[in-house]
């Protein structure tokens, strides 16, 4: 067996961005001794680029907001695919959520009267986002990480060690989750018993023994080549689940933020926040035209101002007029950009322009959107005081993920496994609403931590780590420093790097934001191929900090997460949300109440499959829970008819 | 501007030695030095250490030193040298070096640990918090920083003093205590905790000799030493060096206490 | 290829063992020295002819204008300035130039002055000569010890400021007289003390002590809204603190030279009117 070293913890988070560090303080919290494991260094996560805001229903800005309309607009940016418990208890706890931030020294921007003041956002009906300028991630995870550091003073002061009870693995990966060997005597099938990591600064092995574990890894940005996303989302945790046996949900709705910089080609892709919007920036083509009056989709026509005039107005005046279909889901700007540029009204870049400079005064600007005025002027040149931007649609957000239990965060058919956060599914539907991502990470992984710790105290014994399972892990963490002496016949090994490229490629050309039945076919051939290709992904060089090394093992996760989204796109024929299909362009009230799961072909966790029509994953349809009658009864029963299927209507 | 060939020296090595390597590198339109960092990885050194994280500025992983100033590398375009020059990346020298570009920032976390947290006032429950704008806005920019640990590591007092990293925190965490100690809420006092005093006695501000480099390399352009490190300074002269508010302390103290 | 590994030099600051083995004590292309060697050039010529002023005891009156550099007088051996300046504290047995004993406070206060200190910092003590420059000293306290501790007084120097100020501010109103004491009368002096009263007060109210005590000392702006606006306009002027404190002390020294050059009858006073 390999040399490894073994440590025992009661609850393992993996992932140190809101959700997971949310998750470890509530573990830690409950009484739970917790270890937390991240890939970057601590407070760096992908939660850090969040811009806009959280989402909460706290009324401060205006009073008729309440849980209820939250939840109502969280349905519909959703297209009515959400898992409906989720988005009740995400938007009757997000308050509690955001004003707890405050008592961990949060500061947010306020109002008038000293409130926690709130911004307007796609989707969302009233000002809804608390938030501090536009870097309201930084703010989320500062004051969790500020948290943690607080309650490792505390354990510090009474047992002498900072890390006795919460421990932070920084610059850590884990490439799989263990579990017990299924038991023939007793009836409980197998369970979490804990994570095997290496640590990137040394290369060394890292077993983790604990009964629960709690994935809040993040998305898949990183398998698409514009993507606002960061290195770290190479859908692990949603590659972890798989292997260890639990489903993912729905992923074939991929979030294309509409507004992502399109020039310099190196920055291509980095977001550009919907708070430009949300505070009066408007879109315009080639000739000058405010095109979003031309894509206001039927179900939202009474929502949404009709003529410029009225959209200007609702700025000072929302109670009285529409708010102008700029500030429409993500999904719709998102595909209007896309149909401009197609239409040859696109800007010299491939994009449209987002303008404030003509909106605002230059000193508002650099105000209320300081790190996108600084973002532009230092890497575009551009002054967005004195011109207009230019943007074009952005890979940004996974609505699909782990299937989960809404209350508790557990995934589905592995006892000990929870996740929260992005890599769960569910929550957001077809398309998540700006704003809803930090709420989630909030809500769910303050649950997943509860639940986790819950779960762990009522575990008796702690589960068997299985050597067989490390020693395999070991064995395949290792596989890309002899990936030559293997198959010596097959020619040199492959580059890490260019089958990054290569699957990056692949997937924004075939499976990005407009989807046809062909091209997806071809992309589950070339995710073959790669796959094939990747199992002799070579590095030079040793264990120590070796990127080339970390990126050959991320390769298995993204490969994995490609097939799912191509996969389960293919099979959905209809566009609903985050997923467009050019041959089946209309939102389909049959495809409403169905979910579907992708599992691992290979349930013993092989990976050998290289068979492009079977390939690694197995889709399931399943049909999901009737939405509860009193939520029902929020909604006019003329809105209802546009989503739901007749059955469903009337049970 | 096409693309045009640079000439790049890169630091490679780890604590045992090292030293700079040459590459000659394919620069294109619009790109910064992390873009040629990466496409040195992807092409002629695949296992070049190097930590990144969102390449957009928010996240200061990304902390080098470029032609000697340290920098964002994801914050520096290629457009600011000429073409001919020759651009030296070396990791952060002021901290032990793990490999390549990537050095061990633990002192800044252990300097992290050791500065008290926020004391949420007694009395107040969550939702009942009111601050007004004005009130915030001094901690509202400390709060900005992206803790890429620029500051610390050009500060002298440590950086080339590896005898002061014991006692003395660096900007960034002497940052750290001004925001509380401006927190319009931060109850620290009521708790028996003196910031102001502890700035001085225990996170060692008065080694900052106030030569604001910490303000010149900030990629996010807090004014470090103006806004945070002076009025902190300021602060604890208030408690320390100043007879008259000694004075009038005492002497208001008397009747609340008589 | 690697250009050669360097062995590791292994002394102290960035050359210390743990750290990445480059023995140049920095790597930086540009004209790093010029800053603090234009800083050092300036401050220097500014302390020559301060001392060669300071220890004439002439040339320093010139009615109506009497040199800031003598202003208050407050010996017996002053020049007699009528309405001016004059005050004999210390009496006869102060027996060099008078100058000495105002030009202690203004003194203090900017040596104490947090710009000041930056600039000699960097550009005398070397520490650092710029920023990424290893500096040559193998220990450093900074200003946690005496004598550097005492910069913490600058304060102190604050308020003496004020006064000094207000003494020039005196002689400037002295300078709309004629050589003959009849007020309503302006000269290119009044024109060059107005200049310079107005940096001098600029400067002096930019101080971060100053910034301090109008408001930055409070918890709440919200409770005390005239401070926060004191505050912040004080706070708009420390911006430009380094800038003001050039300004100044070239002002001062023209100030002093101009009536200088009228005492020594290098040139009589242009009167306007």
């Amino acid at each position: 067996m390999a040399a490894v070293e073994r440590q025992q913890w009661d609850v393992v988070v993996v992932g140190a961005g809101g959700a997971g560090l949310r998750a470890a303080i509530e573990a830690r919290e409950r009484g739970a001794r917790t270890a937390v494991i991240c890939k970057s260094l601590f407070g760096k996560a992908h939660t850090v680029m969040a811009e806009g805001g959280i989402a909460a229903a706290m009324a401060n800005v205006n009073e008729h907001d309440n849980w209820q309309v939250h939840f109502r607009d969280t349905l519909r940016g959703g297209k009515f695919l959400n898992q409906w418990r989720m988005a009740e208890l995400h938007a009757k706890e997000a308050p509690d959520r955001v004003w707890e931030l405050e008592t961990w020294g949060a500061l947010f921007d306020r109002t008038k009267d000293g409130k926690i003041s709130q911004r307007n956002f796609g989707g969302h009906e009233y000002p809804r986002l608390a938030h501090v300028g536009d870097r309201t991630g930084l703010e989320l995870i500062r004051t969790l990480q500020q948290k943690i550091v607080s309650l490792q003073q505390e354990d510090q002061k009474e047992t002498g060690d900072y890390e006795s009870r919460l421990k932070v693995f920084q610059e850590c990966t884990v490439t799989r989750i263990l579990k017990t060997v299924p038991d023939s005597r007793s009836a409980a099938g197998s369970r979490v018993s804990g994570v095997f990591a290496y640590e990137r600064e040394t290369g060394r092995f890292l077993v983790l023994e604990a009964p629960a574990v709690v994935v809040a890894t993040g998305g898949i940005g990183k398998s698409f080549k514009v993507t606002s996303n960061s290195w770290e989302y190479t859908g692990d945790g949603h590659a972890l689940a798989l292997l260890a046996g639990a489903p993912l949900l729905n992923m074939e709705f991929v979030q294309f933020h509409p507004t992502g910089m399109v020039w310099p080609p190196s920055v291509k892709g980095i977001l550009v926040t919907e708070s430009v919007r949300g505070d009066g920036g408007v879109l315009r083509n080639s000739e000058g035209k405010r095109f979003m009056f031309d894509y206001i989709p039927d179900v939202f026509k009474e929502k949404y101002a009709e003529s410029e005039e009225e959209g200007d107005r609702w700025y000072e005046d929302p109670d009285h007029n529409r708010r102008p279909p700029e500030l429409l889901p993500r999904d719709e700007v998102a595909r209007a950009i896309n149909s401009e540029v197609k239409a040859g009204r696109g800007s010299p870049h491939g994009g449209v322009f987002l303008d404030v400079s003509t909106r605002m005064p230059a000193e508002v600007i650099r105000r209320r959107l300081p790190s996108m005025y600084h973002q532009f002027k230092e890497l575009a040149d551009v002054d967005i005081t004195a011109e207009a931007m230019e943007v074009g649609p952005t890979c940004h957000y996974v609505m699909g993920g782990v299937a989960v239990d809404s209350d508790t965060a557990a995934a589905r058919g592995v006892p000990g496994l929870f996740a929260a956060g992005e890599v769960a599914g569910g929550m957001h539907g077809s398309n998540r609403l700006g704003g809803n991502s930090l709420s989630d990470l909030l809500v769910f992984g303050r649950r997943a931590g509860w639940h986790a710790a819950d779960y762990a105290a009522d575990t008796d014994a702690r589960p068997a780590v299985d050597d067989q399972q490390v020693d395999a892990a070991a064995a395949e963490a290792l596989r890309p420093f002899s990936a030559e002496s293997q198959q010596p016949d097959a020619g040199p090994p492959e580059n890490p790097y260019t089958l990054h490229q290569e699957l990056q490629q692949s997937m924004n050309d075939l499976v990005g934001i407009i989807r046809r039945e062909g091209e997806m076919e071809q992309a589950l051939q070339r995710l073959a191929e790669l796959r094939v290709r990747a199992r002799r992904a070579g590095v030079e060089g040793h264990r120590q900090f070796n990127p080339g090394w970390h990126l050959a093992l991320d390769l298995r996760n993204m490969l994995l997460v490609s097939e799912c989204v191509a996969r389960s796109a293919l099979e959905r024929t209809e566009s609903r949300g985050g997923h467009t299909r050019e041959d089946h362009p209309t939102m389909d009230r049959r495809w409403r109440p169905v979910n579907l799961l992708c599992r691992l072909a290979d349930p013993t966790g092989g990976l050998a499959a290289a068979d492009p029509v079977r390939g690694q994953i197995t889709l399931t349809r399943e049909t999901t829970d009737p939405i509860r009658a009193d939520l029902l009864a929020l909604f006019e029963k003329e809105e209802l008819v546009k989503y739901l299927a007749e059955e469903e209507l009337y049970e | 501007m096409s693309g045009y060939t640079a000439h790049f020296r890169v630091w490679r090595g780890d604590v045992e030695g090292g030293g700079l390597e040459d590459f000659k590198v394919e620069v294109n339109d619009g790109e910064v030095v992390l873009d040629i960092i990466h496409r040195i990885q992807a092409t002629q050194a695949a296992d070049l250490a190097v930590r990144w994280n969102c390449k957009a500025g928010k996240c200061g992983s990304c902390s080098a030193e470029i032609n000697g100033r340290p920098r964002l590398m994801c914050m520096t375009r290629m457009s600011v040298f000429e073409q001919g020059e020759t651009v030296t990346v070396t990791p952060l020298r002021a901290f032990p070096v793990i490999r390549d570009l990537v050095t061990d920032v633990g002192f800044n976390y252990q300097k992290a640990r050791e500065v008290p947290a926020f004391v949420p006032p007694a009395g107040l429950g969550p939702g009942e918090y009111r601050m007004f704008q004005e009130d915030v806005d001094r901690s509202q920019e400390f709060r900005k920083c992206i803790e890429c640990f620029l500051c610390q590591d050009v500060c002298h007092v440590v950086r080339d003093h590896e005898e002061n990293k014991a006692a003395y925190a660096g900007p960034r965490f002497l940052m750290r205590v001004a925001e509380l100690d401006m927190h319009p809420l931060d109850a620290a006092e009521a708790a028996g905790l003196d910031r102001k005093r502890a700035a001085q006695d225990e996170h060692g501000l008065g080694y900052c000799n106030i030569t604001k480099c910490c303000t010149e390399v900030c990629p996010e352009g807090i004014h470090i030493t103006d806004n945070a490190l002076i009025p902190l300074k300021e602060r604890a002269a208030d408690r320390k060096y100043d007879p008259l508010v000694w004075l009038g302390s005492k002497i208001r103290r008397r009747p609340a206490g008589g | 290829m690697a250009t050669g590994t360097e062995p590791h030099p292994n002394s102290g600051g960035v050359r210390t063992r743990t750290r990445a083995a480059i023995s140049a004590p920095h790597l930086r292309t540009d004209r790093w020295w010029l800053a603090p060697a234009v800083t050092a050039a300036g401050l220097f010529a500014f302390v020559v002819y301060s001392t060669w002023r300071a220890f004439a005891n002439a040339h320093y009156y010139s009615a109506p204008y009497v040199s800031p550099f003598y202003s208050p007088c407050l010996a017996e051996n002053c020049k007699a300035m009528p309405s001016g300046p004059n005050a004999d504290v210390f009496g006869s047995w102060w027996a060099i130039s008078p100058a000495i004993i105002i030009l202690v406070f203004p003194l203090g206060f900017r040596l104490t002055c947090y710009y000041y200190r930056k600039a000699y910092y960097r550009s005398f003590w070397a520490s650092p000569p710029a920023c990424a420059v290893a500096e040559p000293h193998a220990k450093y306290t900074g200003e946690t010890r005496f004598p550097l501790i005492l910069q913490n007084l600058h304060r102190y120097f604050f308020y003496f400021a004020l006064l000094v100020a207000g003494v020039l501010t005196y002689d400037t109103v002295l300078s709309f007289r004629d050589p003959h004491e009849r007020w309503g009368h302006m000269g290119l002096g009044t024109l060059v003390f107005l200049v310079n009263i107005v940096l001098i007060w600029v400067y002096t109210l930019s101080c971060h002590s100053c910034r301090h005590i109008v408001g930055g000392k409070l918890k709440h702006f919200s409770k005390h809204p005239v401070r926060y606006k004191a505050w912040q306009f004080v706070g708009r002027l420390n911006a430009w603190h380094m800038q003001l404190a050039w300004a100044s002390l070239v002002s001062v020294a023209l100030a002093d030279f101009y009536v200088y050059l009228l005492a020594s009858g290098v040139f009589d006073d242009p009167r306007f009117f």
